[in-house]
């Protein structure tokens, strides 16, 4: 097992000891970063002891050691997956060559900007969850909030560290830059659309873990099969770290859910669109749930960005960031000549054309990636079909919702339906999260903060987290 | 075919908003509605189509919107200024249809820096290549200091052609930046952001978003006119014009087209009555012959280039009466000053300075029908060979006009860039003002080039545009090119001149257009092979 050195300021595996610019640049940075999070962290509970899990090796078994941490005296620091000296790329136009240790130069540009954008998205989602520990439905889902920010924080780090180790001055420049800019922040807004919406209850935090933090799976996973070994080994521990953002997200709505039947049928109702008495009952009826899911799904998929993509293509072609699983996947991992089919508009209609593979990189990654939603959704659905109670949750259709690419502001209806004549607009706002729901859901955002009690909105976890039972005092709010 | 007519009801891409004194030109780009197939304008790129509207919106602000003293150009998209010229585009196109295509956006960035009103590029995201250029043709740049928006000039990194909408030269004959940083920030993909920008003037303003607002309402409020505003406009309706296979009809000029010669003779009819006063010629709008001609005119230069690739020659007559044609220009010149006589000498500028930059070979043909008094006398100093039927009739005439009203790209008048280092040809011309001119007169004062006589008229024309039609085309247009504009440069004539020149090279090298060349590769994934051989 590697392990990691904890005796340093800045937690490593990367012998950051015997690496002295890159020790100053870090070093430099890291009271930057402590005040960012002191400003931009959970609101309230920097003085919390907090049973948050922390790695202490890069192995699966030294990644999850728990015990009583204060947020801001978390051990962030560098981590990087072992490495395989033997390692070769593995798809593009370098394939076979040995992986890079270092930035080949006609390539830093496009790495960087790699690095800044996934870089960025990091401490937005901390900083668009920062109210969320106000309102909590209980010690446990408020703790799994930090495991999850801390955890972004981290990820940070990983890109901070990129950048500083290998991009010189101007990699030192975007580093400073990440915290400077702020999510939703008129002057310095996150670099994407989604990490600058508001993330403004719990409902919401689920569905972005779920949904949003799922992008950040694919991306990530992508990044994994870098030929720049350095990102590969990054990505792949912060993809083990992921894993449970996106367990937080669907246990999350699955709980949702749970207290939603149980409340339904302890009350005899079984008609799930009885939305005034269920909500009476103060949980959450299942068509407000499908608008939020509908919202969520359809900003997450901008962030894929367009499905004909350039950047894409020669971030492909270069060897830097290759397709979800790449080495799973049986082709030439070249993609000269081949085809992938995408959803295009086509005189009125949405049909599935072959476009050359890898231009179309976007369009499969985000293909991809909505195929994982559908089977946590299906999940879903079996324990509503258990219940008896006739509703399904489904994913809206691809096009739905679109800010970015082929069917950006186009009347689509979840179904998939492109309605003619009619305005996005009006396509949209029966479908998504009214001003009625928001404020039902704002409703029941009230903080239960002691041990064992969970709001009424969201049933206990069926398995707690390291083996605890449900009442263990996840958080210790006023040590 | 391609149409340059359009209006702001029917545009895709811009949205003109028009308040008291300033206007904002907002670009939000239909990717879907393209000029051509097989492409898509993602980020705000633009292709002819696009343009096309930006020059027309241009015109109304110049002849319907005249109070306008500002107008703000900004992007309708999130995060994305402009990406500039669309790549799928040049990629698929003709090398005829690039170079045109280019030709025709430069004239509009030129024209718009020559409107009266003073325009304002709101740069709030990425604005690269051509969409840089566009901002560069501006009189002011904002750029918000977002720690995302940007500007660059990608086109040597990313596309192996240059910025050749004017970019290169704009950087160091407008933008004074020094070459050697014009050079790095050239070469850098990702272009320049925030202080840096503003310490090397590649904008004017730095400002965080949240002080835009205030900070665009000063620059205008310090442009707002406290003495009356010119005006009211005049609207501009849609050009009446009939095309049948070989004649395209206007109410004040027809073509016909010769195939078999590629020739097209244009005839324009001159003025037919005199304005009372100026406020008449306000009230016939864009019905007075003034502003109808000129319109005309440009719309079939334009249709020419675009619709038209082998018709290389054009042979220019005028018919009408000469001594109304003189007068129609003495009562322009005496009511300069107004502002719809100013607003239509200046169209008849452009339209010049298009015909200037057509590559067709310009010939004139005069003769005792012609009028070419005024802007229609500078068809003859803009052609590269011109006759005059001698047989003692006139047809051609110096007005104060031809002295000072039509500046070409150069920033002389024809006449004085025709009679370039010899002043005291200019100065003879003076007597002879409002004077008309037979063919000996004219040949006399080196106003136009063979008169002959009646018995070699047919011949001699008909010799010279078949032989223009042996030649080659590309040498025709290189060296037409190279004549026509004498004397000092401008930035005007470095652009068309040297950067276009070399971009319509570059366009025709392996490394851009070949089937491994950048332009064709760009967007694949896959690398561009460079010949590496430096020329």
């Amino acid at each position: 097992m590697e392990l990691i050195d904890y005796d340093s300021q800045i937690p490593n595996n990367v012998a950051l000891a015997s690496d002295e610019r890159l020790k100053r640049a870090l070093e430099q940075w890291h009271p930057g970063y402590l005040n960012w999070w002191n400003q931009m962290g959970p609101n309230g509970f920097a003085d919390s002891e907090v049973y948050l899990r922390t790695a202490t090796g890069v192995d699966p078994k030294g990644w999850a050691q728990f015990q009583y941490v204060k947020m801001p005296e978390y051990r962030w620091g560098i981590f990087l997956a072992p490495g395989d000296p033997e390692r070769r790329i593995g798809f593009g136009e370098h394939i076979g060559e040995p992986v890079w240790q270092e930035v080949p130069g006609e390539y830093r540009a496009m790495l960087r900007r790699l690095l800044v954008v996934q870089g960025d998205t990091e401490p937005a989602s901390v900083e668009q969850q920062r109210h969320l520990g106000a309102t909590a439905p209980s010690l446990y889902d408020l703790r799994n909030l930090f495991q999850v920010n801390v955890e972004e924080g981290r990820h940070l780090w990983a890109m901070v560290y990129l950048l500083q180790r290998y991009f010189g001055r101007d990699g030192r420049e975007e580093a400073e830059a990440l915290l400077h800019r702020r999510s939703g922040d008129e002057d310095r807004p996150r670099m994407l659309g989604a990490f600058n919406e508001d993330t403004p209850d719990w409902l919401s935090f689920f569905m972005f873990t779920f949904f949003t933090d799922r992008d950040g799976k694919y991306q990530l996973e992508a990044l994994a099969q870098s030929g720049f070994d350095p990102l590969a080994r990054t990505t792949r521990f912060m993809l083990t770290e992921e894993a449970h953002h996106m367990f937080v997200g669907e246990s999350g709505i699955g709980r949702v859910i749970d207290a939603t039947l149980a409340t339904m049928k302890a009350a005899g109702i079984e008609d799930p669109y009885d939305v005034d008495r269920i909500r009476t009952l103060g949980v959450i009826d299942l068509p407000t749930l499908q608008r939020y899911l509908n919202f969520h799904f359809s900003v997450s998929l901008d962030l894929f960005g367009a499905e004909g993509s350039s950047n894409a293509a020669n971030a492909f072609a270069s060897g830097l960031k290759g397709r979800f699983n790449e080495h799973k996947i049986t082709d030439d991992h070249r993609l000269v000549g081949a085809t992938y089919p995408v959803l295009r508009l086509q005189g009125g209609a949405i049909v599935a054309r072959d476009e050359p593979a890898l231009t179309v990189l976007n369009a499969r990654l985000r293909d991809d990636y909505a195929n994982d939603c559908a089977n946590g959704v299906k999940r879903w659905n079996k324990a509503i079909e258990k219940s008896g109670i006739q509703f399904q949750l489904t994913l809206p259709h691809l096009g739905f919702h679109r800010r970015v690419g082929e069917f950006q502001s186009q009347p689509i209806d979840p179904a998939g339906n492109v309605v003619t004549d009619r305005t996005f607009d009006q396509v949209t706002v029966s479908h998504l999260p009214n001003a009625t729901d928001r404020a039902f859901i704002n409703s029941l955002m009230q903080p239960v903060y002691e041990p064992g009690n969970y709001a009424r909105w969201i049933a206990a976890p069926k398995v707690a987290i390291d083996n605890k039972p449900g009442d263990f005092e996840f958080v210790r709010l006023h040590a | 075919m391609i149409d340059l007519r359009t209006n702001p009801d029917r545009y895709h891409h811009w949205t003109l908003k028009l308040g008291d004194q300033s206007a904002e030109l907002i670009l939000d780009v239909d990717e879907h509605e393209t000029i051509g197939t097989g492409y898509q304008l993602k980020m705000n790129s633009y292709d002819l189509g696009v343009d096309i509207e930006l020059a027309d919106a241009l015109e109304r602000l110049r002849l319907s919107y005249p109070q306008i003293t500002t107008v703000l150009v900004r992007s309708g998209k999130d995060r994305v200024f402009c990406a500039g010229a669309n790549i799928g585009m040049l990629a698929g196109a003709t090398h005829q249809h690039k170079v045109n295509f280019c030709k025709f956006t430069n004239e509009t960035r030129l024209f718009m820096e020559g409107a009266p009103a003073h325009f304002i590029a709101v740069v709030e995201g990425t604005a690269a290549g051509g969409g840089y250029e566009l901002a560069l043709s501006c009189d002011t740049i904002v750029l918000v200091d977002d720690g995302s928006a940007s500007v660059s000039l990608p086109e040597v990194a990313l596309l192996a052609v240059l910025p050749g909408t004017g970019g290169l030269t704009r950087l160091t004959d407008k933008r004074h930046l020094r070459r050697d940083r014009a050079d790095y920030f050239c070469t850098l993909e990702e272009g320049i952001s925030g202080q840096r920008a503003l310490n090397w003037q590649l904008v004017d303003h730095l400002v965080p978003r949240s002080g835009l607002d205030r900070l665009l309402d000063e620059l205008v409020t310090s442009r707002k006119r406290t003495d009356p505003p010119p005006g009211p406009g005049i609207t501009l309706n849609d050009i009446d014009r009939e095309l049948t296979d070989d004649t395209i009809r206007y109410g004040h000029l027809q073509a016909d087209i010769d195939r078999n010669n590629g020739v097209v003779a244009i005839e324009i009819l001159g003025p037919t009555e005199l304005p009372a006063s100026s406020a008449e010629l306000l009230a016939q709008g864009d019905a007075s012959w003034l502003i109808a001609t000129a319109r005309e005119l440009n719309d079939l230069l334009c249709h020419l280039r675009f619709n038209e690739a082998t018709v290389g020659t054009l042979l220019i007559k005028s018919r009408g009466d000469l001594a109304l044609a003189q007068r129609y220009c003495e009562l322009l010149l005496q009511w300069s000053g107004e502002w719809i006589v100013d607003e239509g000498l200046a169209l008849w500028q452009r339209t010049l300075a298009r015909l200037d930059l057509t590559s067709r070979s310009i010939m004139s043909s005069i003769d005792g029908d012609s009028c070419f008094a005024g802007p229609l006398a500078e068809l003859i100093f803009a052609s590269d060979r011109s006759y005059f039927l001698d047989n003692g009739e006139t047809g051609l005439v110096l007005n104060h006009l031809n002295f000072e009203a039509f500046p070409m790209m150069n920033g002389l008048s024809r006449l004085a860039t025709r009679f370039w280092g010899h002043p005291e040809q200019l100065r003879a011309l003076e007597p002879l003002i409002n004077q008309p001119l037979d063919a000996n007169a004219a040949q006399d004062k080196g106003l136009v080039t063979f008169t002959p006589d009646a018995y070699d008229w047919e011949d001699e024309l008909r010799l010279a545009l078949d032989g223009r039609n042996a030649f080659s085309p590309d040498a025709l247009t290189a060296m037409e090119a190279n004549l026509r504009f004498a004397g000092p440069e401008s930035m005007a004539t470095k652009i068309f001149g040297r950067l276009s020149a070399w971009q319509n090279w570059v366009f025709n090298r392996p490394n851009a257009v070949g089937p491994e060349g950048a332009l064709q590769r760009y967007g694949t994934g896959l690398t561009t092979n460079f010949q590496r051989e430096r020329i």
